[in-house]
């Protein structure tokens, strides 16, 4: 998918927590392709100590209105200074990056999926829930947070599917974490799509290993460029695993196939003997590679 | 229009501005932002004889007005390169240049003979400067009888324009451009990283995963053009400066130190389009100042 590098214009702020804002961005011209799971580098004007771009996935595309919605957490400085941003105010954006989830091609009518989000995490699941719906796909969010007012846009999730919360203190829904909801234990899904800490992604990803459901998860490693040039982001995959999806890739028009990489050497995997480190894996860019992996790719046992 | 054209031995380039190892990956990454083949030159990740998986994450720390990096030499050996890397890069036409690491004489020599090979790569980079790897690298460049070895030894094989990429963390970098210089280098780049660390006070551990870094970006650019200025009066053969480079006025400031191009390294990652915006800006500043060729203002700082 082309990249492009836009002035967006902030169209609204809004705190929808304590910490956490929605910002939402439009343009003049229609806004690019983007699929649900990948995500924006945006510039932080204004703020000292803030140097490189900071990571943002995609939480939202509304077609109709011409925008982008951005869900984010205020964890630092840079953050802390685009949620001060106004009405009108530009967002220097680099966009679309990376691979997003897997949507399935074709009206499947029936096809159980699992949304899984924590935290911030909830936010690609968004858009993710609107173009699996369009498809027909049978969908049950699973959102997990700390209290009941941690739980964020309930009410936009619900227009896409059913919605099942956890919270830790029992304030909402089912009391614990989203791997103890029972839903996983009366019910059976086809797909699991994860987004959110990676103790949480880790642990619905055992669950999916036991059930032998597949499972993408999205990753949020470290990361400078978000183009795959600077190799900060790495995560370790699997050389023999299954790398290939059976699941054909869309970017949400249902009618365009992605191909998963733009021709670029560095997302071939490769046995490496050059050091010490083990041959079964090697590192691949999460901005580039994923964010989004199959977790029969990942390296995780635990 | 004035004329930017420069010339580094017979390494002939269209204007003075080109990429820095690792941070413009295989220039395909950022064909959606740039026209390649309006890059003076494009210097392509660090590429040794055998595969690298690099260091284990996390590989990056940002710091006020730069960041550390500690990738280590990921790469998939030159013979990846040749076979499959170059030939996607010829239809983009722009001016490439390999950056060659190693941990031996023997093994820079192997290295740079298959490049040399290579028809439509004009010149090398020697990297003998990375402060990231244990078995090599810097190692070699931070003594002038270490640095005076590689070059050599690479001399022999060979034979088209060689580039020697020097380290700042010495105690007189003069010395050692002097050496390869003596040895047959046709130019020195400078300055690779900065060896710097970060920690995390909460965690009370280091943040990057072999403790140290590289420390590039604005934050190094007075240490990089001092450097520049005092090397491009001890040695004949060209200079290429680099370090926290971001605009044409940065890019100017190093020519008239001495350099006869520059490098543009960590500011890609901030601006995927900087390089051509650098081009231009240098090309607007000669004209406003009646200036009809770029070189002329090579050297004016006396």
């Amino acid at each position: 998918m082309k990249k492009y590098i836009l002035d967006l214009t902030v169209r609204s702020v809004e705190r929808v927590h304590e910490r956490y804002v929605l910002i939402k961005l439009t343009q003049q011209d229609a806004l690019p392709p983007m699929t649900p799971g990948q995500f924006v580098e945006v510039r932080v004007d204004g703020s000292a100590s803030t140097f490189l771009r900071r990571p943002i996935s995609i939480n939202f595309v509304d077609k109709e209105k011409n925008e982008l919605w951005l869900l984010v957490a205020t964890v630092g400085e840079g953050t802390k200074t685009l949620a001060k941003m106004k009405s009108g105010d530009k967002l220097n954006c680099v966009l679309p990056l990376g691979n997003g989830f897997t949507i399935p091609c074709g009206r499947i009518v029936g096809h159980r999926m699992l949304l899984a989000g924590g935290g911030v995490g909830v936010a690609p699941l968004l858009y993710l829930g609107k173009l699996l719906k369009e498809q027909g796909v049978d969908i049950t969010f699973l959102l997990g947070a700390r209290s009941a007012k941690d739980l964020l846009m309930l009410s936009e999730f619900e227009k896409y599917g059913r919605v099942l919360v956890t919270t830790e203190d029992g304030s909402m829904g089912e009391k614990g974490f989203v791997t103890n909801h029972s839903v996983l234990q009366k019910e059976s899904f086809d797909m699991i799509q994860v987004c959110g800490p990676t103790p949480m992604m880790k642990a619905v990803a055992r669950y999916a290993r036991e059930k032998d459901i597949e499972c993408e998860v999205s990753l949020e490693n470290l990361m400078a460029c978000g183009l795959g040039a600077c190799l900060c982001c790495v995560e370790k995959v699997r050389v023999d695993g299954d790398a290939s999806s059976t699941v054909t890739k869309s970017d949400g028009d249902a009618s365009t196939t992605v191909t998963k990489s733009d021709g670029d050497a560095s997302s071939t995997v490769t046995k490496s003997d050059g050091d010490a480190s083990t041959t079964e894996a090697t590192n691949v860019c999460v901005c580039k590679d994923g964010p989004v992996f199959n977790i029969k790719r990942l390296l995780w046992q635990d | 229009m004035a004329r930017l054209e420069v010339n580094i031995g017979a390494l002939k380039m269209k204007n003075p501005v080109m990429t820095a190892s690792g941070t413009f990956g295989y220039g395909l990454e950022f064909q959606d932002f740039v026209d390649l083949k309006g890059i003076g030159g494009i210097i392509v990740k660090g590429t040794t004889l055998k595969p690298r998986e690099g260091n284990d994450y996390p590989r990056m720390a940002e710091t006020p007005q730069g960041m550390l990096n500690c990738v280590g030499l990921q790469n998939k050996g030159v013979d990846y390169f040749c076979e499959h890397i170059y030939p996607q890069l010829l239809p983009t036409e722009g001016n490439y240049i390999v950056n060659v690491s190693g941990s031996s004489p023997e093994d820079y020599a192997e290295c740079a003979a298959r490049v040399d090979a290579l028809e439509h790569i004009p010149a090398i980079e020697l990297n003998i400067s990375c402060p990231n790897v244990k078995d090599g690298g810097m190692a070699f460049g931070v003594t002038c009888a270490g640095a005076a070895s590689v070059v050599k030894a690479v001399r022999k094989a060979y034979h088209k324009t060689l580039i020697v990429k020097l380290s700042p963390n010495v105690t007189d970098i003069t010395e050692i451009a002097r050496a390869v210089e003596a040895e047959g280098a046709d130019s020195v780049s400078l300055i690779n990283t900065l060896m710097g660390m970060a920690v995390n006070i909460e965690k009370r551990c280091k943040t990057l995963s072999i403790g140290t870094g590289g420390l590039s970006g604005p934050c190094v650019k007075p240490v990089a053009l001092r450097m520049v200025y005092q090397v491009a009066k001890a040695v004949k053969i060209p200079v290429i400066g680099l370090g926290g480079i971001s605009t044409a006025e940065d890019a100017i400031e190093f020519l008239m130190c001495g350099a006869r191009a520059v490098e543009i390294g960590t500011a890609n990652f901030l601006d995927p389009a900087v390089t051509i915006k650098v081009r231009d800006g240098i090309n607007d500043w000669l004209d406003k100042h009646g200036v009809a060729d770029v070189n002329d203002i090579v050297g004016a700082i006396q």
